[in-house]
C-alpha cells in the first residue's frame, strides 16, 4: 500500500527539487544548460493542478496512511496520481475541508475538488462536474444483532433514527422518505454511535460502508445497496477547458481498465462500475468532437486571444519605455551608468524568457522569503508575465535605440548646439523625431515576435492563445480545424500593426 | 550683451587633435560690423578655428571672447547657460546646411526661438515668414528640405540662424556644396545682410567673393595666421610665400 502512497509534495517534489536547485544559486548555469533544455516540455506544464479533498477521517477516499501519517492514501489519492500522469501534470493536494468544498471551489481556492462528491442537480448549477469517475450506492448498516426491522420503511415506521453524513445524497433520500437523519460531519463517528447504541442505523456511501463497517464484528450490511449514484470531478463552471482535459483523462483511465484496477486495490470494484465503461472511448471521444463545434471553441479563442494581445501591448510598453533610459545611459551616461546598461542588455538578452519567468514567479517569493524581505514578491501570473517580456524586450528595444540615434548625423547636434539648444531640448525634438524612423521597423518586429514568444507564459499559468489552442485541440481533438482558426487570430493580429508600422514609418518620416 | 558690445577677440589660441597642432597661437580680432574671409589651403584648421569661436570645439590654451563673454581652454569652454548667449548672437551656417529633415522649412525656423527663446509659435512664425521673404524664400515655408535646392536649403539655413537676432554669423564653406548659379543666390543674401551691419566670419574657397566684399582677409596656413589685412593688400602684396604658393594654385 505504502508504495502507491502520496505524500503531499511527491507528484510536484520533482518541479520543486528543480527549482530550489536553481534558485540556491549553484549550478545555475549548468542547470540552465542540462535544465532547461530537455525540461522545456515537462516545465511547460509545470504549475501543478491544486485539488482539494477532506483527509479527516477521509478512507478509503483520502486518509493519512497509518503506517506514515506525513503521507495521505485512498483510492483517490491513487486516481490522482493516475490523472496527473495521464495530464502530464503534477496534481498537488490541498487538504479541505468536506462542508466547504463548494465554496473553496469557487473562491478560487483550489482548482478542483475531488472528494466523493455526489452529482446531484443543485451542485451540477453551481459547478462543471467531470464525467464520473464512480457509481456510489448507499448501503445500509445496522448493528449485527438487529432484528426489528429488515428495511428502511420498516426502520421509518418504528420511529428509529438513521444516521448519516451532511450534505450528502443518503441525507436527501433519507429526508424524501420523511426520516429526519442525525447528520454527522465526518464518516467515523455514525457508525461509533451506531455500535453504541445511539443511532439504530447508519446510511452512507457503499465506499465508506465497506472500509469502516464490513471490517467491524459489530455491524452487518442490512439488504442491497440502494440509490445509486455517480462520484465527480467539480471545476469551475468557467474552467471547462481544464474540466473537457480531465474527462479525456477519466475516459482514458477507464478504457484501459487504469480505474478498475484502483477499485479492485481498495476492494471498492463492483457490477456497478460497469455502467462506467458501457460508454466506449471512441464514442465518447465522437461525442466531444460533436460538443466542441465553432461556437463553442471560438469564443474561448477570442479570449485566449484578448489574453495574448493585453499581455503583448503591456510588455511591450514596458520595453518601449525602459529601453530608452538604458539606450540613453549607454550613448550618454557616465561610465558607471554606461557599464550598467552594457550589463542590463547583455543580461537580459543573453537568459531565455522561460528562466526568467520562472524566476520571477516561482523564485522571487522565496528569494523574499529566505532574506526576509518585508514585501512578499508573490506575482500575480499575468505581472509576472508581462514583467518577464517586459525586461527581456526592454534589452533588444535599448539596442534598437542606440542602433537608431547613432544613425543621426552629429552635425544635427551641432546645429542645435549652434542655435543655443540643450543636448536633452536637442535629443527630445532634433534627434528622436528623425531616430523613431529607424527605430519603429525593427520594434514592430519585435511586437509581432513578441505576440508569439506570449505562448511561453503557460508555464505560469496565464492562458493565452496558443495554450487555450493546446487545450482546446486536446479536448476536440479537432487539431487542424482549431489550429488553422488560432492562425487566422495571430495573423490578424500580426498583419495590421504591420501595416500600422508602415503608415508610421511614412507618416514620421515626411521629411526624409 | 547688446549690439554695442559685440566683437570677437581670439588670443593665442591653441588646438591639438592627439599629437597633431591644429591652431597654432591663433589671435585675431573681428570688430561690429566687419567681413572677415579666412582663407587657406585645405587642413589648416580654418573649420576647427570657426568652431572655437562658438565654442563647438574646445581648445587647449588662448581665450576667445564675444563681446563681454569668455571661452576658455578646457573640456567645457563656457557653462551652458554663456554658451547659450553666445550662440544667440553668433550664428553658425554650414557647409552641409545641417537643416532638420522631419521639420518644414518654417518649423525649421522657429524651433529655436519657440523652444530656446520661447518666443510664443504665433510671433515666431510671423517672424520667420518675414525672414523666408528676406531670403527670397516667402513662398517655401511649408516645404520639407528633402525638397529644396542645395541654394534654397542654405538660405533657410540662413534664415534659421537669423531667426535668433545675431549680431554676427560663422559662415563655414556654405558655398561649397553648391553649383555655381546656386552660390550666387546665397552669397547675394551675405551681400545684404553685410549691407545691414551683420558681423561675418566667413570660411571661404570664393576669393572674388572675400576680395570684393570682406574688409579683411585672414590666410591660415598649418594651424598658423600667415596674413591679416585688408583684401587688396592680401591678394596682390602677399607677404608669406605660402600665400603666394595657396593663391597661385586656387587660381589654377
Amino acid at each position: 500500500m505504502s508504495e502507491n502512497a502520496v505524500s503531499r509534495p511527491t507528484i510536484w517534489g520533482h518541479a520543486t527539487e528543480f527549482l530550489n536547485g536553481l534558485f540556491a544559486g549553484r549550478q545555475v548555469i549548468l542547470l540552465m544548460v542540462l535544465g532547461i533544455l530537455p525540461g522545456f516540455a515537462f516545465a511547460e506544464e509545470m504549475r501543478p493542478l491544486r485539488w482539494a479533498a477532506d483527509a479527516e477521517g477521509g478512507a478509503p477516499y483520502i486518509f493519512q496512511d497509518p503506517a506514515d501519517p506525513h503521507r495521505v492514501i485512498g483510492f483517490e489519492v491513487d486516481l490522482a496520481e493516475a490523472l496527473a500522469k495521464r495530464l502530464g501534470r503534477p496534481i498537488e493536494w490541498v487538504q479541505y475541508d468536506f462542508m466547504s468544498l463548494v465554496a473553496g471551489l469557487q473562491r478560487g481556492d483550489f482548482d478542483f475538488a475531488m472528494n466523493g462528491l455526489e452529482v446531484t442537480p443543485d451542485r451540477a448549477k453551481v459547478v462543471r462536474f467531470s464525467r464520473p469517475y464512480y457509481v456510489y450506492t448507499l448501503q445500509l448498516v445496522v448493528r449485527k444483532d438487529e432484528t426489528r426491522f429488515q428495511n428502511l420503511e420498516e426502520l421509518l415506521a418504528l420511529g428509529g433514527t438513521v444516521g448519516t453524513l451532511e450534505e450528502t445524497a443518503a441525507q436527501r433520500l433519507l429526508e424524501e422518505m420523511g426520516f429526519s437523519p442525525k447528520l454527522y460531519g465526518n464518516q467515523t463517528e455514525p457508525y461509533l454511535d451506531l455500535e453504541l447504541g445511539r443511532i439504530d442505523a447508519v446510511l452512507m456511501d457503499l465506499p465508506i460502508a465497506v472500509y469502516f463497517a464490513k471490517p467491524n464484528p459489530k455491524l452487518k450490511f442490512l439488504g442491497e445497496p440502494m440509490g445509486e449514484g455517480y462520484y465527480a470531478i467539480a471545476f469551475r463552471q468557467e474552467d471547462e477547458a481544464l474540466a473537457a482535459e480531465v474527462d479525456r483523462a477519466l475516459d482514458s483511465l477507464i478504457a484501459d481498465g487504469t480505474l478498475r484496477k484502483i477499485y479492485e486495490k481498495w476492494g471498492l470494484w463492483n457490477e456497478a462500475q460497469e455502467k462506467l465503461t458501457r460508454a466506449e472511448l471512441t464514442d465518447v471521444l465522437a461525442e466531444a468532437r460533436r460538443r466542441w463545434t465553432f461556437r463553442t471553441y471560438f469564443p474561448l479563442l477570442l479570449q485566449g486571444a484578448g489574453v495574448t494581445t493585453y499581455l503583448s501591448v503591456t510588455s511591450m510598453a514596458v520595453a518601449i519605455v525602459l529601453g530608452l533610459p538604458i539606450a540613453l545611459a549607454r550613448l550618454f551616461g557616465p561610465w558607471p551608468l554606461r557599464w550598467a546598461a552594457v550589463a542590463y542588455v547583455e543580461f537580459f538578452r543573453g537568459i531565455p524568457v522561460l528562466l526568467l519567468l520562472f524566476f520571477l514567479y516561482y523564485g522571487l517569493p522565496t528569494v523574499a522569503e529566505a532574506y526576509g524581505l518585508p514585501v512578499s514578491l508573490r506575482l500575480s501570473p499575468m505581472a509576472a508575465a508581462i514583467l518577464g517580456f517586459g525586461l527581456n524586450y526592454a534589452a533588444y528595444e535599448a539596442e534598437i535605440y542606440r542602433a537608431g540615434i547613432r544613425a543621426i548625423p552629429a552635425g544635427q547636434w551641432e546645429a542645435a548646439a549652434s542655435l543655443g539648444m540643450g543636448r536633452i531640448l536637442t535629443f527630445r525634438r532634433i534627434i528622436l523625431p528623425q531616430a523613431i524612423r529607424t527605430i519603429l521597423p525593427p520594434m514592430t518586429n519585435d511586437f509581432i515576435a513578441l505576440f508569439k514568444d506570449t505562448s511561453i507564459v503557460s508555464i505560469v499559468a496565464v492562458v493565452e492563445l496558443t495554450k487555450q489552442y493546446q487545450i482546446l485541440a486536446k479536448s476536440s481533438l479537432k487539431y487542424l480545424e482549431i489550429g488553422f482558426v488560432t492562425a487566422m487570430l495571430y495573423l490578424i493580429l500580426a498583419v495590421p500593426l504591420g501595416a500600422l508600422s508602415r503608415h508610421l514609418e511614412k507618416r514620421w518620416g515626411k521629411g526624409q | 550683451m547688446n549690439r554695442e558690445e559685440f566683437q570677437v577677440q581670439v588670443e593665442g589660441l591653441w588646438k591639438r587633435f592627439g599629437h597633431r597642432v591644429v591652431l597654432r597661437n591663433v589671435s585675431f580680432h573681428v570688430a561690429r560690423g566687419e567681413t572677415v574671409a579666412i582663407i587657406g589651403p585645405s587642413g589648416a584648421g580654418k573649420s576647427t578655428l570657426l568652431r572655437c569661436l562658438n565654442g563647438l570645439c574646445p581648445f587647449d590654451a588662448g581665450i576667445v571672447r564675444i563681446g563681454p563673454h569668455v571661452l576658455r581652454p578646457g573640456k567645457r569652454p563656457a557653462p551652458f547657460a554663456t554658451l547659450r548667449l553666445i550662440r544667440q548672437r553668433l550664428g553658425m551656417i554650414f557647409q552641409d546646411f545641417q537643416l532638420f529633415p522631419h521639420l518644414t522649412a518654417l518649423q525649421n525656423i522657429i524651433e529655436a526661438p519657440v523652444h530656446v527663446n520661447r518666443m510664443p509659435r504665433k510671433e515666431a512664425e510671423h517672424r520667420a515668414m518675414a525672414l523666408l521673404a528676406r531670403v527670397g524664400m516667402a513662398d517655401r515655408g511649408d516645404a520639407y528640405p528633402r525638397e529644396l535646392s542645395g541654394g534654397q536649403k542654405q538660405r533657410v539655413a540662413i534664415a534659421r540662424a537669423l531667426a535668433m537676432e545675431p549680431f554676427g554669423l560663422l559662415c563655414d564653406e556654405i558655398t561649397s556644396a553648391l553649383d555655381p548659379e546656386l552660390k550666387a543666390e546665397v552669397l547675394a543674401v551675405l551681400e545684404d545682410l553685410r549691407r545691414d551691419g551683420m558681423t561675418l566670419i566667413l570660411v571661404t574657397h570664393e576669393l572674388g567673393f572675400a576680395q570684393r566684399v570682406a574688409d579683411r582677409v585672414i590666410v591660415l596656413a598649418d594651424g598658423e595666421i600667415i596674413e591679416d589685412g585688408p583684401p587688396h593688400e592680401v591678394f596682390a602684396a602677399p607677404e608669406h610665400p605660402r600665400t603666394l604658393r595657396f593663391l597661385e594654385q586656387v587660381a589654377l
